[in-house]
């Protein structure tokens, strides 16, 4: 076993796969919020609904046309440098990649043709009824890829059969308690980063002084809507503590920085964990029964520290330690903004509060971090296991993998994949800086359900004079 | 259960190869176009269908991974480096085909990488082929040829043999899908083309009879293989009378058959093992639970309607493409 080469594997896994879920987490909220338009322009006839919808149908394509790009990759990496794994539990993680698939295929693909071609030929409640469904393809997708990961953080449903976790029951597999408090999690985390997406455009309209209506309502939907959801999301936030706490008290240890066995236990606010002297520095500690509250929703529970975990099952402690505070303070800045800004608004102030308008524009990188950082949370303190207490990541790596083929197929990661992300994101960028159009819309040549990023197609030459194209 | 599997493996393996194949090789065949009224129309050409495409190359990894895991862990980390290279090779190519027209100044970065990123996935495809008739080292169930093991001369020749296969079928599409110059450049690059398809597969066949390669044996041992070189031979003259007779549609289709008749080919001579005289087809099958529940929900319904749409998508796209036709 080649060390250096296990570490490579593993960065190189959370590059992709941190590349990747930032489009999906995008385009899930997206779809929802497209629908909602849909919905709007559909039962009120209001024209605004109409030009905002079409202005975030193409800015849709491009992010899930990165997206797919980017995952044709995670179909192959956990054969490429994951062999042990994928043939040990191919049987189970295959089918449920197979589903998410199959089934993405099936609805999203088609049905966004309707969404490009079918305006003037279908009737506008067949629209409707395709905006969902793609809507609900983005759903079925996010739902399998969580079945598919609730099931390596808590294995169930199987029998170890030759070396092979061969499913004995999908029911328990499906309906895993974890995916239900992990499933609504991702996706409220989805809806979230597509409203503050949404509200740090109108925000910036609003203060170039540009699209007067259509910021307006952009500001007002994406900020109300963040401001009902992330009550909510603090809500399963909470329910995923739980579930670690029962399932992996060595993930909740390191999450917590707790050290020792504590009944009630207390709870650490902000500290650097002393990994090698098993202690936290700098510490800013919340007395029992805070920690027990918190964790196990009782005033008297005892919580495991890590003393009690063997050090070789310990995840590093550090990582999931200050992701999680970084995503809890992502969340908690957010249910600020988004409950001053619906207030403001409400009030009819907001529109001029420079300030605040600021706020919201610069927030929009917050649940795309809080996404991101949640994610290292979950995966980093699952290790040092790949399949929770069953599988181990060292002993599911390729054997025959070498450092130098791991570094190199890391470099051509890391190279085409800045490449292609800075274009992505700078083409993204150029069409929220256009805005909506005003005039009618109308097909671009040659578009095809099958090209996402078709519907954009429009020259967007760099201008060739420093200072042109406000 | 096993059988239905490895059929729609085949069916999603034979749809890539017939399908990417066309678009790959007119990325082969846009490296050596002059011009932009030439690119253009070219990329026109397949631009609805590309990204549709590769979608099966993605069905065919989670079919392998979910119905017959060890195939899938013990070729993909077999070939690490050039599967990653492939990857890469088919991403480039992909955003090429969409930021290229976002730019002029830029746009000859695009145009190397769609050109670049084809030849690349076209090759390692090809290798990949020649290495499992090859046959690929295995000791006690692992791969055991080491970080390179897949760079021999007879994979190099496959790769090389795969680019003119596909830079055909690509000649193939644009003298049935575009008119004009492109139309006539394609009607004469295919009969060159086809002729070095025809020395690659002669050299291809001496060598395995100098090797002495175990694949051959089969061979003589079923001699009712020789059905399908025989529909390749019988393709092969309708598409030398069709290349006479300036036709615009035979040849793709003619062609078409010939790759069948070559799949054909190599799947019955591996049969019955998947990666050959290593792992059969009932030692890789995923147990019966996984291939059941895949069955019900997505091989039995959400198949067939993905096969449906894609022969939807292109019945909406049939018909020449304007060669005036600009992407914007």
């Amino acid at each position: 076993m080649d060390m250096t080469a296990l570490l490579l594997s593993r960065i190189q896994f959370a590059f992709t796969i941190t590349f990747h879920i930032i489009f999906p987490s995008f385009t899930i909220g997206l779809a929802a919020w497209l629908t909602v338009l849909e919905a709007l322009s559909f039962a009120t006839g209001r024209p605004v609904y109409r030009v905002i919808f079409e202005f975030w149908l193409k800015i849709f394509g491009v992010a899930f046309g990165m997206g797919v790009v980017s995952g044709i990759v995670m179909a192959f990496q956990f054969g490429t440098n994951w062999s042990v794994l994928s043939k040990m539990t191919g049987p189970i993680q295959g089918p449920l990649l197979m589903y998410e698939t199959f089934w993405a295929f099936m609805l999203e693909a088609s049905f966004f043709g309707v969404l490009i071609f079918g305006r003037s030929r279908v009737p506008p409640w067949f629209y409707l009824f395709s905006t969902t469904m793609v809507a609900l393809g983005t759903t079925f997708s996010a739902f399998f890829i969580m079945v598919n990961n609730s099931w390596m953080q808590v294995p169930t449903g199987y029998v170890l059969e030759n070396g092979v976790f061969a499913p004995d029951d999908w029911t328990r597999i499906l309906f895993n308690s974890v995916v239900w408090s992990r499933f609504p999690h991702m996706l409220l985390a989805s809806y979230l980063t597509g409203a503050f997406c949404v509200a740090a455009t109108g925000a910036w309209y609003i203060l170039r002084k540009a699209y007067h209506a259509e910021s307006r309502i952009m500001l007002r939907m994406g900020l109300g809507l963040a401001a009902v959801l992330m009550p909510i999301q603090l809500f399963y936030g909470h329910l995923n503590g739980i579930y670690v706490n029962t399932y992996q008290p060595s993930k909740m240890a390191a999450i917590e920085g707790r050290w020792n066995d504590e009944k009630p236990g207390s709870e650490v606010l902000l500290a650097w964990p002393d990994v090698e002297h098993r202690r936290n520095l700098f510490a800013i500690t919340l007395p029992p029964p805070f920690g027990s509250l918190i964790d196990s929703d009782s005033l008297t529970a005892a919580e495991t520290g890590l003393n009690s975990i063997p050090p070789q099952n310990w995840p590093p402690v550090v990582i999931p330690f200050f992701a999680f505070r970084i995503m809890v303070g992502c969340g908690l800045l957010m249910l600020g903004l988004a409950w001053l800004g619906s207030y403001l608004s409400y009030k009819h102030r907001l529109a001029y509060n420079r300030p605040l308008l600021w706020l919201t524009f610069f927030s929009f990188p917050l649940p795309f971090i809080a996404i991101i950082t949640g994610w290292f949370t979950a995966e980093v303190g699952r290790q040092p296991w790949v399949v929770f207490g069953v599988l181990r990541t060292a002993d599911a790596m390729t054997p025959f993998l070498t450092t130098s083929q791991a570094m190199i197929s890391l470099a051509i990661f890391c190279s085409v994949y800045a490449f292609i992300f800075l274009f992505g994101t700078y083409y993204i960028y150029r069409l929220i800086r256009t805005g909506p159009a005003r005039k009618p819309f109308e097909i671009p040549h040659l578009v095809v359900p099958n090209r996402p990023m078709s519907l954009a197609d429009e020259l967007i030459e760099e201008p060739s004079h420093a200072g042109a194209g406000e | 259960m096993v059988m239905f599997w490895v059929t729609l493996l085949a069916i999603s393996i034979l749809l890539y190869v017939l399908l990417d194949g066309v678009d790959l090789g007119v990325g082969l065949l846009f490296g050596l176009a002059r011009g932009e009224t030439r690119r253009s129309a070219m990329l026109n050409a397949v631009a609805p269908i590309w990204d549709g495409n590769e979608t099966w190359l993605v069905v065919t990894a989670v079919i392998l991974w979910g119905a017959f895991p060890v195939v899938y862990a013990t070729l993909l980390s077999a070939f690490y480096l050039p599967l990653i290279i492939m990857l890469m090779g088919l991403i480039l190519r992909g955003v090429a085909f969409e930021f290229r027209y976002k730019t002029q100044r830029m746009r000859w970065i695009w145009d190397l990488s769609f050109a670049g990123g084809s030849l690349i996935a076209t090759f390692v495809q090809g290798l990949t082929v020649g290495v499992l008739v090859e046959g690929l080292q295995v000791t006690n169930g692992q791969y055991s040829g080491g970080a390179v093991g897949w760079l021999t001369p007879f994979a190099v020749l496959c790769g090389i043999g795969l680019c003119l296969g596909y830079a055909l079928l690509g000649a193939c599409w644009l003298a049935k899908k575009c008119e004009a110059e492109v139309r006539d450049v394609a009607h004469r690059q295919i009969p060159v083309l086809a002729l070095g398809v025809l020395a690659f597969l002669v050299v291809v066949f001496a060598y395995a009879l100098a090797e002495n390669l175990p694949i051959l044996h089969r061979w003589i041992e079923r001699p009712y293989l020789f059905v399908f070189p025989a529909i390749g031979a019988v393709a092969a003259i309708v598409l030398a009378l069709s290349i006479l007779r300036h036709n615009d549609h035979w040849p793709f289709y003619t062609v078409a058959l010939i790759f069948l008749s070559a799949f054909g080919t190599l799947a019955l001579s591996f049969w019955p093992y998947m990666i050959p005289f290593v792992i059969t087809l009932d030692e890789a099958a995923a147990p019966q639970s996984s291939l059941a529940f895949m069955f019900w929900g997505c091989g039995l319904i959400v198949f067939p309607l993905m096969l449906l749409y894609t022969i939807i998508s292109y019945s909406v796209f049939r018909g020449k493409v304007r060669a005036t036709a600009g992407h914007y």
